[in-house]
C-alpha cells in the first residue's frame, strides 16, 4: 500500500512538472507538435519530386515520391496520401487522395501559364504528417511527342504503302484482290428484294457519327442504295442517332441522283427512332415483323442488340448480310446471318464495290501492313520462346527491344 | 461546290487529328477536346431533328389511320408525358431550395425512370437470352469441318465454366481439367485469333481514313459522277 501511494504521489509530482513545462516553454506551434507529445508520430513520405511530364501539351506535372517508412507495418497506420498543389504560390490545395503505398501521381489539372509547388502528406485516422513542399515548376508544351516515334514510324511506311499502290493503280497496274462473299452476294440480295416486291432494311448500327464504324456503313450505304435505285427497289433505314439520319438522308439522295432516279427519293426512307439502345432494338423488331423485308443489312458498331436483331432477321427469312468491327458480336452474326463481314472487310467493303483500281490500290496497301505485322509476330513469338526455353542473350536483347517497340 | 466544301472540311479535320496525335503542342494538342466539344453541340442541336422526325412520323401514321397506327398514339403521349414531367420537375428543382437536379430520387421523372423504362429496357435485354439458344442450336450443328471444330470447342468452354463436368470427374483425379482446358481455349486460340482480327481492323481503319482524307472515297457523297 505504501509503495502504492508513493508511486501515485511521485506520478503526480511528475504530472505537475510536465504541466509546468507545458505552460512555461511558450506556446507549441503547430498541431502536430501537439500530436508528438502524446502518440508517436509517424514518419512523413519524403524525397518529393515534380517534374515536367515530357512530351505532352503542358498540361500535366509527374509526382513521386518515396513512401513513409511507417507504410509497410502490419498494422498500417496510414490510410491516405494527400497531394496538396499551390499555384504561383497561393494557399495549397488537396488535388488527390491516394491509397497507401502509392508513389506516384500525374498532375493533369496544370497549364503553361503558372508555377506549382507540391506537398504530399502520409495520412491516418488522427492526423497527417507533411513532407517538405518541393520548388516551383513550370510545365512546358513540346512540339514532337518521342514516345511514339515508332509508331509514327509505322504510320509512315503502312501509308507509304498505300499511297504506293493507289498510285500504282492509277497508272494502269493490275491489282488482284480476293473474292469477299458477303459483297459478292449484296447484288443477288437486293435483286431477291426487288423480283419479291419486298422492301430492303439497312441497319447502320447505333453508334453516331463520330465512330468509324458508322462512317464505314455510310460509303457501303452510298454503293447499295445505287444498286437498289437502278433495280427501282425500296429502302428503309431505322437510325438511332439524329445526325446519322441526316447524314443518310445525304448519302441516299446523292445515290438516287448518281443514278438518275432523283424522282424516287424521299426523306422518308431514313428515320430517326430514339437513341436508347434497347428502345431501339423493339422498334426496329417490330418493323421487321411488320415490314417483312426480303434482305437486312446490319453493317456498323452494334452491341448486345446485333444477336436480337440478327435472330429475328433470320426468323423472317430474310437474306442479312452483317459486318462490324467489333470482335464481341461478329459471333453472334456469324451464327444468325447469312454473310458476314468480318473485321477490315466492313472498311474495305466500299471500295471493293467500287471496283476502282485507286481504290482497290488501297487495300493493297493494307497487305503491305499484314505482312509487317505477321513479321513482328514471328519475330516475338521466337525470341520470346527462345529466351524462355534457353535464355540466349541475343533473343533476351531482341524481346526487349520488341517490347520497347510496341509498348 | 456541294461536294468540294465537305471533301475540304473532311481532308483539312482529318489531317488536324492526324498531326495532332504526333504534335502536342498548341494548336494540334487541344484539338481533340475542340472537335469534342463541337461535336457535342451540334449532337444535341441535331436531337431536335430527330424528335421532330419522330412526331412527324408518328402523326402521319396516325392520319393515315393504319393498322399499326396505335403505335404511334403511344409515342405521342409518351414524349408528351415526359416532356411535360421532366420540364416541371426541371424548373422545380431549379426553383427549390436547396435546389436538386431532374434525376433527384424524389422526382416523378426519376419514378417514370426507375419504374417504367428500365424494367421496359430490361425485359428487351433478357430476350437475349432466348435468341442465344435458338442461334447456338443453329451454330452448334456439326454440318462440316469448322462446325464440328466450332461445337468441340464450345463444348469444353461452356462445360469448363459451370463446376458439374469437373465434379464429374473427381473421383479420378483432383486437377479440374476441363476448367484448365476452357481456360486454356480462351487465353491462346480466341485471344490470338481475337488479336488477328483486331490488327486487320486497325489496318482497314487506316486505309479507309486516308481514302476519305484523300477524297478517294467519295460514296458518302454520292460518288465521283
Amino acid at each position: 500500500m505504501k509503495n502504492s501511494l508513493a508511486d501515485r504521489s511521485s506520478g503526480g509530482i511528475i504530472c505537475a512538472a510536465l504541466i509546468t513545462i507545458f505552460f512555461f516553454s511558450g506556446p507549441l506551434h503547430s498541431q502536430e507538435d501537439l500530436v508528438s507529445l502524446s502518440v508517436k508520430k509517424i514518419a512523413p513520405p519524403s524525397s518529393l519530386l515534380a517534374t515536367d511530364h515530357k512530351y505532352d501539351n503542358g498540361n500535366s506535372i509527374s509526382l513521386s515520391w518515396v513512401p513513409s517508412i511507417d507504410d509497410a507495418l502490419m498494422n498500417n497506420p496510414i490510410v491516405a496520401y494527400k497531394l496538396y498543389r499551390s499555384s504561383n504560390d497561393t494557399e495549397p490545395n488537396l488535388i488527390a487522395e491516394l491509397p497507401p503505398g502509392s508513389s506516384y501521381f500525374l498532375d493533369n489539372g496544370v497549364s503553361t501559364d503558372n508555377s506549382y509547388s507540391y506537398s504530399v502528406s502520409a495520412s491516418t485516422n488522427a492526423y497527417e504528417v507533411l513532407s517538405n513542399r518541393t520548388e516551383s515548376i513550370t510545365p512546358q508544351s513540346e512540339w514532337i511527342n518521342y514516345n511514339k516515334k515508332y509508331l509514327f514510324l509505322m504510320v509512315m511506311i503502312i501509308s507509304g504503302a498505300i499511297m504506293y499502290f493507289i498510285v500504282s493503280a492509277k497508272r494502269g497496274k493490275e491489282l488482284f484482290v480476293r473474292k469477299i462473299a458477303g459483297l459478292e452476294a449484296i447484288d443477288e440480295a437486293v435483286g431477291r428484294a426487288t423480283e419479291m416486291g419486298r422492301p430492303i432494311m439497312y441497319i447502320p448500327g447505333i453508334q453516331d457519327m463520330d465512330d468509324v464504324q458508322t462512317i464505314a456503313s455510310l460509303t457501303i450505304l452510298g454503293r447499295i442504295t445505287r444498286t437498289i435505285a437502278e433495280y427501282d427497289s425500296k429502302i428503309f433505314m431505322p437510325v438511332a442517332r439524329s445526325l446519322v439520319m441526316t447524314a443518310a438522308r445525304e448519302t441516299i439522295k446523292a445515290s438516287y441522283q448518281a443514278a438518275s432516279r432523283p424522282d424516287s427519293y424521299s426523306d422518308d426512307m431514313v428515320n430517326y427512332i430514339t437513341d436508347e439502345q434497347f428502345g431501339y432494338v423493339a422498334h426496329v423488331n417490330g418493323l421487321m415483323v411488320r415490314e417483312k423485308p426480303a434482305t437486312v443489312f446490319l453493317l456498323g458498331a452494334f452491341f448486345a442488340e446485333s444477336l436480337i436483331l440478327a435472330e429475328t432477321g433470320n426468323s423472317i427469312g430474310a437474306i442479312q448480310i452483317a459486318g462490324t468491327a467489333r470482335p464481341a458480336q461478329l459471333p453472334f452474326f456469324i451464327a444468325a446471318c447469312d454473310f458476314t463481314l468480318i473485321g477490315e472487310e466492313l472498311f474495305a467493303a466500299s471500295a471493293y464495290l467500287s471496283g476502282e483500281p485507286m481504290q482497290l490500290g488501297s487495300l493493297k496497301g493494307q497487305d503491305v501492313g499484314k505482312a509487317i505485322a505477321m513479321f513482328f509476330v514471328l519475330l516475338g513469338v521466337l525470341a520470346a520462346t527462345v529466351s524462355a526455353a534457353w535464355d540466349i542473350e541475343l533473343f533476351n536483347n531482341l524481346l526487349d527491344n520488341l517490347n520497347e517497340l510496341f509498348s | 461546290m456541294r461536294r468540294e466544301i465537305p471533301l475540304i472540311i473532311t481532308t483539312v479535320t482529318g489531317l488536324v487529328f492526324a498531326i495532332s496525335y504526333f504534335i502536342p503542342h498548341m494548336p494540334f494538342g487541344n484539338s481533340e477536346n475542340i472537335f469534342g466539344e463541337w461535336i457535342s453541340i451540334v449532337q444535341a442541336f441535331a436531337i431536335w431533328l430527330g424528335v421532330l422526325n419522330l412526331v412527324k412520323v408518328s402523326i402521319d401514321k396516325i392520319l393515315s389511320k393504319k393498322g399499326d397506327a396505335y403505335y404511334s398514339y403511344i409515342v405521342i403521349i409518351s414524349l408528351g408525358i415526359m416532356l411535360i414531367v421532366g420540364f416541371w420537375d426541371g424548373l422545380s428543382g431549379l426553383y427549390a431550395d436547396p435546389p436538386y437536379p431532374v434525376i433527384d430520387d424524389s422526382t416523378s421523372f426519376y419514378w417514370i425512370f426507375k419504374n417504367i423504362y428500365t424494367p421496359l429496357t430490361s425485359t428487351m435485354f433478357a430476350m437475349l437470352a432466348f435468341f442465344v439458344a435458338s442461334a447456338s442450336y443453329r451454330a452448334f450443328r456439326a454440318r462440316n469441318f469448322q462446325a464440328t471444330l466450332l461445337l468441340i470447342a464450345g463444348f469444353f468452354v461452356m462445360g469448363g465454366r459451370v463446376p458439374l463436368f469437373d465434379l464429374m470427374i473427381s473421383g479420378i483425379t483432383d486437377v479440374p481439367v476441363f476448367s484448365h482446358f476452357a481456360d486454356w481455349i480462351m487465353t491462346y486460340p480466341n485471344t490470338a485469333g481475337q488479336r488477328a482480327i483486331m490488327i486487320g481492323i486497325a489496318l482497314g481503319i487506316m486505309s479507309s481514313s486516308l481514302r476519305i482524307i484523300l477524297g478517294i472515297e467519295r460514296s458518302h457523297i454520292g460518288g465521283k459522277s
